[in-house]
């Protein structure tokens, strides 16, 4: 076992220092010793996207970096996208349009689909499709999902619009 | 009554219950990632367990060695079989009647079985150590394919039953057959198809593949010594079994356990069974006194637990000449691997694959089934399945189709006339079944007008002839299937799961201020049960959905139920919700006649309120009702308002659909592209829309994964060549069609709501929709019949073979 | 899937890179994006004790596009040379074939360095870099060298690269004329069932010259120059382009393995091949 290394992570605007062997991927870092257990474990090969977090401003699969490459990292996550108070509108519009059943791909999910429409604001529905293809569901066949991101695309802009 | 009264249909739209869209209660949580998934918890103290599995598909254990992997530091325990055999836990029952080695005793028999278990301190420790255990094998001979594994010469897979000539479903005629097990008539079926005008043959086989949900198998058991009581979480899609059978297996008295299923991330079949790393766990913890997680990683899931299908199917069909069906005879070589782990109802070790006559009326049938072992993983679970009867619609909707080439008739016609008629509803099937409804000819007419039928195949006429004039290189495939689906498993008299009836249940309590909790059987893993099922209980009790609470998975609160999975949660225990939700009403009707001073005949039921009888001002809505239930003496009433229903169904149910897939196919490459997907669903009552249109998304996806591309291969050494998801299918939104939904409504008459089920209908439809779209789309040049999955290099050879490569 | 455990570095200079390799020999190995080794060492298929992580060397996260030349840093990721308009404007080849490459995610953390260096013949950009005619710089104890993409690849997963050394840039001049991609995959993400990568200039209705480079057919990247000889001096036509695949044919050497058997690779190498050519003919 290799010496433990201090780690320096800024998770969902906080701060925070751990102590880790290098070799702990990220994914473990976040759900064993952050508690932040919303992203999750699925295929352990970068093939299913559930555990995607945004990282320096970019989507990642978490279970494919390791805890010492993430040293200095600004790391958002489904928990910091909304909060008790208020759904972030990915999150209602996932809701609204049964984007999710079993939940299990959800946080990352939502987590890649965040990033995506800030890269592409107003994207069409094939770019949706291609910008989500990191990331699995066993569940709703994608169709809501697409829905789901669509209609919150169109939530953001005419909000954004308004103001 | 006064202006402020809602108007009935207010009232209606307010308890959001049957029929209603509602959005789902239980995605605040999960939008949120405030799900509470089993690698979520985290107990103090707690280790983790580790596998270490065997390299080899058939080996002799020489020795395990696993002193150094105990001297590294954080390392608690190495368990082997050894250290189970004193407990008699080395092997556990099958949920088929035939047992299963929990770590290798002596020899192994498929590539990653499970041989040690570490527990150490943490999982990284954990993976370390089992680099450490030294395991000494002498490798075997490897049957793969179930004929071999039949020829007399073929190795001896399981000494263990050695020279035993009865197994647990009859008969064993060979060292590697499990069971026959046959329905029908036989000769009078053979007599039948000899004496017909026309015959059609064809090996049918369903490749082996796995539900692979996205969250793994796992558990954390949890042993606490001073009170004696032993807590397991884990994935479970029927806690209250894996209760007793953790009862059975260790001694341990049934009240001193407490299974709980947390929210579980998929489950289509997975997660049904027992597996060793249960066992294991719950070992470990008692041996440490300490919480032992154990979370398989994919490779894991795809290599060791549950797989689903493997059958060989070899059919023969006849019919007159116009096309009318005269018989079918089905016999079919079932893989089941090391072990027979199939999580059928006991009774069934070919679960309920005798439904495959499908929706025609034919009038004699035979199947016969023999089970065989090779040296695969255990599994044969239910993928998004009620016992086989993916595999008996695949089956029968491919026959059909090989039917309609051998007549040179239209395979929608040939359909048309064969169905079973309305009016023969009750219908005895030949193969021993009572279809409860159904509408046929209503649901595939409209499919067939909704996507343009004639229109398709005057199309397909054009893209021929345009193919062979070089003008195109990619074909058109109508694939058209008509599935009729058996769940709701089952009544107790024939189904049972390792003894205990397959009834549900339902356990209601009404507050005093006229909100709910109920408690079910059932776990949802998806199926979104907080939602539906509070729905059922809004329409029975005239409380809103929004104000009851439904729990499930936790033994210890939950009455005793059978679980989730073969679409039996809305046929079994939505009945036990319905009928425990009319208790409840019956008791409230005495509660208002006494506070309204009437007998109980004079009040009828309205939507939310008992109502005096042509007296409609005065009433005593259901909240109102709770609190006198709570607040009142009643003479000759108990205080309180809440029930308990368990329900043993009188039959199955029968839900049907009509799918059909249009497909574009490039000769060349044998890439495809689904440019239309049409399912008509027929679930009966349809309780939530919303919801019932996702579960035909996704099993439809999952059908479309199936049939293009996913399998669990081997090579010929009994290696799993399809152990991560680069090689196993899982179709990205890229990949995935588009799907039109659409029903018709053909309630059950035996069920209390007229619900049959859908979760699995989409899988069971789509399959061969998907399939038979590739067939039709080479009928034109020759095809008659190519096995699944139509990956790109299986179509290419089709063309290839067909000459159509020039 | 847990890796084993290693020493973690990151060097903040070349110098200090190549110094870790040099004190640590074969015990050390570069990471990049991660997005290949990764995976096999949670497998415990590679494995090293120290690991050396380039994401400190700002120099090898460059792109520069002249006239004179083009040069990528092994450091920069898919997503970043996608999201290059300069890049995109000057080689729109490799735009069109990273956006192949995984999915978001991995494009976001993978390198072209990492892609081109680990040899693994399932990746694209080394058949990218050889029908591009690319140079490889190597940085070692002993200076740099340079060497050519078509020299590069002795087989699966074995380079010119010594252990010692680090790939730290592409270059390459930009291409003229038309340019595609065509790749055959199981599903999005996947690594290629057959691939081609196709350049040509015209001249009037003549091919002046061509490149075809084959991705996954092979232990290693497949440059068929045979197959260019074939296409240059033709009118790019059906003849020409059968020559050209015939050419191919003899260069590959495809396994069977999931994505299918030999047979199979071999036509749709062909067909990859034909269709390549003839969308880089229409934009040449």
């Amino acid at each position: 076992m290799a010496k433990k290394m201090q780690v320096t992570l800024t998770v969902n605007g906080e701060t925070r220092d751990v102590l880790a062997e290098p070799r702990e991927l990220l994914i473990h870092t976040l759900r064993e010793q952050l508690g932040i257990t919303g992203p999750h474990i699925g295929c352990e090969t970068t093939h299913c996207g559930a555990c995607t977090v945004d990282m320096n401003g970019k989507s990642v699969k978490a279970c494919t970096v390791f805890v010492a490459q993430a040293d200095g990292a600004d790391i958002t996550t489904i928990e910091g996208l909304g909060n008790p108070d208020g759904l972030h509108v990915l999150q209602e519009m996932f809701r609204e349009h049964h984007g999710l059943q079993c939940g299990f791909c959800t946080p990352g999910m939502i987590t890649r689909a965040h990033r995506l429409l800030i890269e592409n604001p107003n994207p069409t529905e094939e770019e949706v499709r291609f910008g989500m293809a990191g990331n699995l569901c066993r569940c709703t066949g994608y169709q809501n999902i697409v829905k789901a991101i669509l209609a919150a695309a169109s939530q953001m802009n005419q909000k954004e619009a308004a103001e | 009554m006064n202006d402020m009264t809602p108007s009935r249909e207010q009232r209606i739209a307010n308890l959001k219950g049957m029929g209603a869209s509602r959005k789902r209660v239980e995605d605040v949580r999960f939008t949120q990632g405030k799900g509470n998934y089993v690698d979520d918890i985290k107990l103090p103290g707690m280790l983790f367990g580790d596998f270490v599995r065997s390299p080899y598909a058939h080996a002799r254990v020489k020795s395990i060695n696993t002193e150094a992997a105990m001297a590294l530091p954080g390392v608690i325990a190495v368990l082997t079989a050894a250290d189970l055999a004193p407990l008699n836990l080395h092997w556990m029952p099958t949920l088929a009647g035939d047992k299963q080695m929990v770590l290798a005793d002596g020899k192994v028999l498929f590539q990653g079985q499970e041989v040690a278990f570490v527990v150490a301190t943490d999982r990284y420790i954990a993976a370390d150590a089992t680099e450490l255990v030294d395991v000494e094998y002498e490798e075997l001979p490897v049957v793969v394919d179930p004929f071999k594994a039949l020829e007399p010469e073929a190795p001896v897979l399981r000494e263990d039953l050695e020279g035993s000539a009865e197994g647990a479903h009859g008969p064993r005629r060979h060292h590697n057959h499990i069971f026959l097990w046959e329905a029908g008539e036989k000769e009078a079926t053979e007599q039948a198809i000899d004496a017909s005008e026309v015959v059609a043959e064809e090996m049918v086989y369903y490749h082996r593949t796995h539900p692979c949900p996205l969250e793994t198998c796992g558990t954390v058991a949890s042993m606490d010594k001073v009170n004696g009581k032993l807590t397991v979480y884990g994935t479970f899609q029927a806690p209250h079994v894996v209760r007793t059978v953790a009862s059975l297996l260790s001694g341990i008295e049934e009240h001193n356990i407490r299974v709980v299923s947390p929210d579980i991330g998929g489950g289509f079949g997975n997660k049904v069974g027992v597996y060793p790393g249960y066992v294991c766990a719950i070992v470990a913890s008692i041996v440490t006194g300490k919480p032992v997680k154990w979370i398989e990683d994919r490779m894991e899931n795809l290599s060791a637990t549950a797989f689903a299908r493997d059958y060989w199917m070899k059919g023969r069909i006849s019919a007159t000449k116009e096309g009318r069906i005269t018989g079918l005879h089905c016999h079919v070589t079932a893989d089941h691997g090391a072990f027979d782990a199939c999580a059928d109802p006991t009774k069934f070790p070919a679960g309920f694959f005798h439904i495959c006559t499908g929706s025609y009326d034919i009038p004699v049938a035979y199947v016969g089934v023999d089970g065989v072992y090779t040296n695969k993983a255990p599994g044969g679970v239910a993928y998004r399945c009620s016992f086989r009867v993916t595999e008996a619609a695949y089956f029968i909707e491919r026959m059909i189709e090989v039917l309609a080439i051998e007549l040179g008739m239209d395979a929608a016609e040939l359909r048309r006339i064969n169905f079973i008629c309305k009016d023969q509803f009750p219908y005895q099937s030949a193969l021993g079944w009572e279809y409860d409804s159904g509408d046929y000819h209503t649901a595939w007419d409209k499919a067939l007008e909704a996507v343009g039928y004639k229109e398709l195949r005057a199309e397909q006429a054009q893209r021929i002839e345009d193919f062979k004039a070089g003008r195109t290189r990619k074909l058109l495939g109508i694939g058209l299937t008509h599935f009729t689906e058996i769940v709701g498993a089952g009544p107790v008299k024939n189904c049972d799961i390792l003894g205990m009836g397959m009834f549900d249940s339902c356990e209601i309590r009404i507050h005093p201020t006229g909100s709910a909790i109920a408690r079910l059987g059932t776990i949802s893993q998806g199926q979104g049960h907080a939602t539906t099922f509070a729905q059922i209980i809004a329409s029975e009790t005239g409380l809103p959905a929004d104000s009851i609470t439904i729990e499930e998975g936790d033994t210890d609160t939950a009455p005793y139920g059978l679980g989730t999975y073969g679409s039996r949660s809305t046929p079994v225990a939505g009945a036990a919700t319905a009928l425990c939700g009319r208790k409840i009403r019956a008791k409230a009707q005495m509660i208002a006649a006494y506070l309204l001073e009437v007998h109980d005949g004079d009040l009828e039921w309205d939507v939310d309120r008992f109502v005096v009888k042509g007296a409609p001002e005065r009433f005593k809505t259901m909240k109102e009702i709770a609190y006198a239930a709570y607040n009142q003496a009643i003479p000759g009433l108990e205080p309180g308002l809440e029930a308990v229903s368990y329900y043993d169904p009188p039959n199955m149910t029968y839900p049907f659909g009509a799918y059909i897939a249009v497909m574009e196919i490039d000769v060349d490459t044998g890439e495809h592209e689904v440019r239309q997907f049409y399912a008509l669903d027929d679930c009966g009552t349809r309780i939530n829309p919303m919801v019932i249109e996702g579960q035909v998304h996704g099993g439809a996806t999952e059908g479309y994964a199936i049939a293009m591309g996913q399998e669990i291969a081997y090579d010929e050494i009994g290696n799993v060549k399809t152990g991560t998801l680069m090689d196993f299918f899982l179709p990205t939104a890229w990949e995935t069609p588009h799907y039109t939904t659409d029903h018709t409504e053909t309630p059950s008459p035996h069920h209390p709501i007229g619900a049959k089920g859908v979760g699995e209908s989409p899988n069971v439809g789509s399959v061969p929709a998907f399939s038979n779209a590739v067939h039709d789309a080479f009928r034109a040049f020759g095809l008659r019949h190519s096995h699944m999955p139509h990956d790109h290099w299986r179509i290419w050879k089709i063309a290839r073979d067909l000459g159509l490569h020039g | 899937m847990i890796p084993s455990s290693f020493e973690y570095h990151r060097p903040s200079d070349l110098a200090a890179a190549i110094g870790l390799l040099a004190e640590h020999g074969d015990e050390a190995r570069v990471i990049a994006g991660g997005h290949s080794l990764i995976p096999l060492m949670k497998m415990r298929m590679a494995g090293a004790t120290h690991l050396v992580d380039l994401q400190g060397l700002g120099d090898l996260k460059r792109i520069t596009v002249s006239a004179d030349g083009i040069s990528i840093g092994a450091m920069v990721t898919q997503a970043e040379l996608i999201a290059h308009e300069g890049l995109a404007a000057a080689v729109p080849l490799l735009r069109e074939a990273a956006l192949q490459i995984a999915d978001p995610q991995v494009r976001n953390l993978g390198t072209v360095g990492g892609n081109v260096a680990n040899g693994d013949p399932g990746n694209d950009m080394p058949g990218l870099m050889q029908c591009l005619g690319a140079t490889f710089t190597l940085e070692g104890p002993d200076g740099s060298r340079d060497v050519a993409a078509r020299e590069f690849y002795h087989g699966a997963y074995v380079t010119a690269r010594a252990d010692d050394e680090i790939l730290t840039h592409i270059r390459f001049a930009p291409p003229a004329g038309g340019y595609a991609y065509e790749k055959q995959k199981r599903k999005i993400g996947d690594y290629a069932t057959a691939a081609a990568a196709v350049l040509l200039t015209r001249n009037g209705g003549t091919v002046a010259s061509a490149s075809v480079a084959m991705t996954n057919l092979s232990d290693v990247p497949v440059w068929s120059q045979a197959a260019g000889e074939a296409l240059a001096g033709s009118d790019c036509g059906d003849e020409a382009v059968r020559s050209a695949v015939t050419a191919m044919l003899a260069d590959i050497d495809p396994q069977q393995d999931n994505r299918g058997p030999v047979e199979f690779k071999r036509h749709v190498a062909g067909v990859m091949l034909a269709r390549a050519i003839s969308r880089a003919w229409s934009r040449a």
